[in-house]
């Protein structure tokens, strides 16, 4: 019979899927010579400029992760060979983001000047001097249409959440494929629906019709975020109020609602960024003005068809004015973000 | 001591909705019924509104491709036809589809099993900043920087691949071609599907990922194994948000393809178009009438992405039921 020694060592349990200083040294020599070949293609081949380099980086991956691993069996072959495909994949998508980000600041800086954000174009055409002009007209009526989409569509996307997670209705399922199917409502047919209700019936392209048309792209998001925010809410909470005797209304107003404040306000905000770009429903319902103006039944200016008129005209001048309009949207969409994600780990501390 | 042979009934509890409760619940079941009336009027009023169009021409409003109106005073010089849109809206939506799922799905794996932990909140944050560009910013880009290396790319394509016919053109001109339009959506479309994608598997069961580890498989075993097969139909549904999306898109289609009227297979050639930039792009100075035929133009459109959102809706709810 033989005995065991225990010890009170115990040996650390290996994660082989974790990453190690190994596998980082592999990947990290894998891209040097990937990135060397890359070098030779585009010596040799037409292949030219960071995207020809590029693609041969992108084919020696794969072929060289192979190479190192096929002593190890086709088994661990396979498995470096998907690792490099999907860390490519993942690179690939990057570029054109990164592109995207890279343009519009680039070119959008070009059209900044010291009074571009507090003139608008009255006087001033778009071919004109770049130091002339500037897109207030723009920034605030985009502001006020999207404000006023808000006041419209984040009761209506907060009562379909209440709807779905409060009340339990016999249609709940139903309100939740409908707000799911809208979401996929194409923009400029949103826009269409506005024109051929809205503007036919009072005669004239106007602020509040185009953020009509925003508000039917704005509710989907906010009732399917709402939604996701509502359902942390415990049930305790519930129960308690309901043990004190509170009706359901009460309960809903004075308990659940309070409780998720900030993850509505992260979905009034997701929701407001997705329409503060949309261009093809504005064009239809508010067409634009080339003055600040902050009346709701006129047509006024807003960013998208800033940029889109700029781009359409042709000439150098009026492209630049269109990346600058382009940088300020980017530049509102992530401070949107930046607002969703600060109010949503205020709401995710306080739990 | 008294005892019972029987337990006593169990008194009835009688649930009820005070007066209170039962406004507010009508109340609210009213306002969350409010996406189904907007689906209803939209279908509604443009089917209102484009009626004359459907009843003056028929079917030949969706197997036509001829667009015009000579005199815009009179409606008997009108023929109006949307075929060549229609091909042209699935031809550059399928592009985009082709050319977007393998790398969607290929981003959502490494994002989810590869990317290092601290690393993952950083990029599942930046997929839903890059799906909240403008799509108006997206086309500035097509137009400006895309547009010059697809016009390099097309040209070796149909150098080296012209007696494929879907790589063939009629004149060597590269610029706005189909191509174009689907890479750019492909682009657009991305971040979507891959969001959709990514959450899919991120509930794939992690247990069973973890007994192939331990039967020794390694990472790329456990995600074909389980993670693919279980992602399935979450991905095609997620392919099909993306597929409405290209489906509807105005305005990045607007700068990046030209608008002919004529069924164009050839997807390097310079012509194209799609519903919703006819739309766009007639509006402007359409006459009464026109206006009538871009309503029924709008019509399809809605139904045809209505259909394909409602089947996604369906495949995507389903993918979460068996979670």
């Amino acid at each position: 019979m033989t005995t065991y020694q225990y010890t009170d060592v115990v040996p650390e349990a290996r994660r082989p899927w974790d990453h190690s200083r190994s596998t980082a040294l592999r990947a990290v020599a894998l891209v040097v010579l990937a990135g060397i070949f890359g070098s030779v293609i585009n010596q040799l081949t037409g292949l030219s400029g960071f995207l020809g380099w590029y693609v041969g980086l992108a084919f020696a991956v794969p072929v060289i992760a192979f190479i190192g691993s096929a002593r190890h069996g086709w088994n661990m072959a396979s498995d470096r060979i998907a690792t490099s495909l999907m860390s490519i994949a993942f690179a690939t998508v990057a570029i054109p983001w990164m592109s995207i980000f890279w343009t519009v600041l680039k070119n959008g800086s070009k059209a900044f000047h010291s009074s571009y954000l507090t003139s608008d174009m009255r006087v001033t055409s778009f071919s004109d001097d770049l130091h002339l002009g500037g897109l207030k007209h723009a920034i605030i009526g985009s502001l006020l249409i999207v404000l006023m989409a808000a006041v419209i569509a984040v009761p209506l996307g907060v009562l379909a959440a209440v709807y779905i997670v409060e009340v339990k209705g016999r249609f709940a399922r139903l309100v939740r494929f409908l707000t799911q199917a809208m979401s996929g409502v194409p923009s400029i047919v949103a826009g269409l629906f506005v024109y051929s209700t809205v503007i036919i019936l009072f005669g004239t392209f106007s602020a509040v019709a185009g953020s009509l048309a925003l508000a039917i792209l704005m509710l989907p998001t906010v009732a399917r975020t709402s939604e996701e925010v509502l359902k942390i809410v415990p049930e305790d909470l519930r129960s308690a109020s309901y043990a004190l005797g509170a009706s359901q209304a009460r309960t809903t107003f004075r308990v659940v609602l309070p409780t998720v404040a900030s993850g509505l306000v992260t979905a009034s905000v997701l929701g407001v960024a997705r329409v503060v770009g949309e261009t093809a429903p504005l064009l239809l319902t508010v067409s634009y003005f080339v003055g600040t103006s902050a009346s709701i039944t006129e047509p006024i200016a807003s960013l998208p068809v800033y940029v889109f008129t700029g781009l359409t005209l042709g000439d150098a001048n009026s492209a630049t004015r269109s990346w600058g309009g382009s940088l300020v949207l980017l530049v509102m969409v992530l401070v949107l973000f930046l607002l969703a994600r600060f109010a949503s780990s205020r709401l995710t501390r306080k739990r | 001591m008294q005892t019972l042979d029987t337990p006593p009934d169990q008194r009835e509890i009688k649930a009820y909705y005070t007066k209170v409760d039962k406004v507010f619940r009508g109340f609210v079941s009213a306002s969350a019924l409010f996406s189904l009336v907007v689906l209803v009027l939209i279908a509604a009023f443009l089917l209102y509104r484009g009626f004359e169009i459907f009843s003056d021409f028929g079917l030949g409003f969706i197997t036509n491709s001829k667009w015009e109106m000579l005199d815009p005073n009179d409606a008997a010089t009108a023929t109006f036809g949307i075929a060549a849109m229609l091909v042209g809206s699935v031809l550059t939506a399928t592009i985009a589809i082709i050319i977007a799922v393998p790398f969607a799905m290929a981003s959502a794996l490494f994002i989810e099993y590869y990317s290092p932990r601290r690393l993952r909140t950083a990029l599942t944050a930046l997929l839903d900043l890059v799906a909240a560009i403008p799509s108006v910013v997206y086309g500035i880009w097509g137009y400006v920087v895309l547009l010059p290396l697809v016009e390099d790319w097309s040209a070796t394509l149909n150098k080296y691949l012209d007696w494929i016919p879907l790589f063939a053109v009629r004149t060597p001109i590269f610029g706005r071609s189909p191509f174009l339009a689907g890479l750019l959506l492909a682009i657009m479309i991305l971040p979507i599907v891959t969001s959709v994608a990514r959450e899919v598997y991120s509930q794939a069961p992690r247990d069973l990922v973890d007994a192939t580890y331990a039967l020794g498989g390694t990472k790329w075993g456990g995600i074909k194994t389980v993670v693919l097969p279980f992602g399935k139909s979450g991905l095609v549904g997620g392919a099909m948000l993306g597929l409405g999306r290209a489906l509807g898109e105005t305005v990045a289609v607007y700068l990046t393809l030209n608008l002919v009227f004529e069924v164009n297979f050839k997807i390097l050639a310079s012509a194209g178009g799609n519903v919703a930039s006819l739309i766009a792009t007639k509006f402007g100075e359409a006459s009464a009438y026109e206006l009538k035929g871009l309503m029924a133009a709008g019509l399809v459109l809605f139904l045809v992405t209505l259909v394909v959102n409602f089947l996604a809706t369906i495949i995507v709810n389903r993918s979460r039921k068996i979670v």
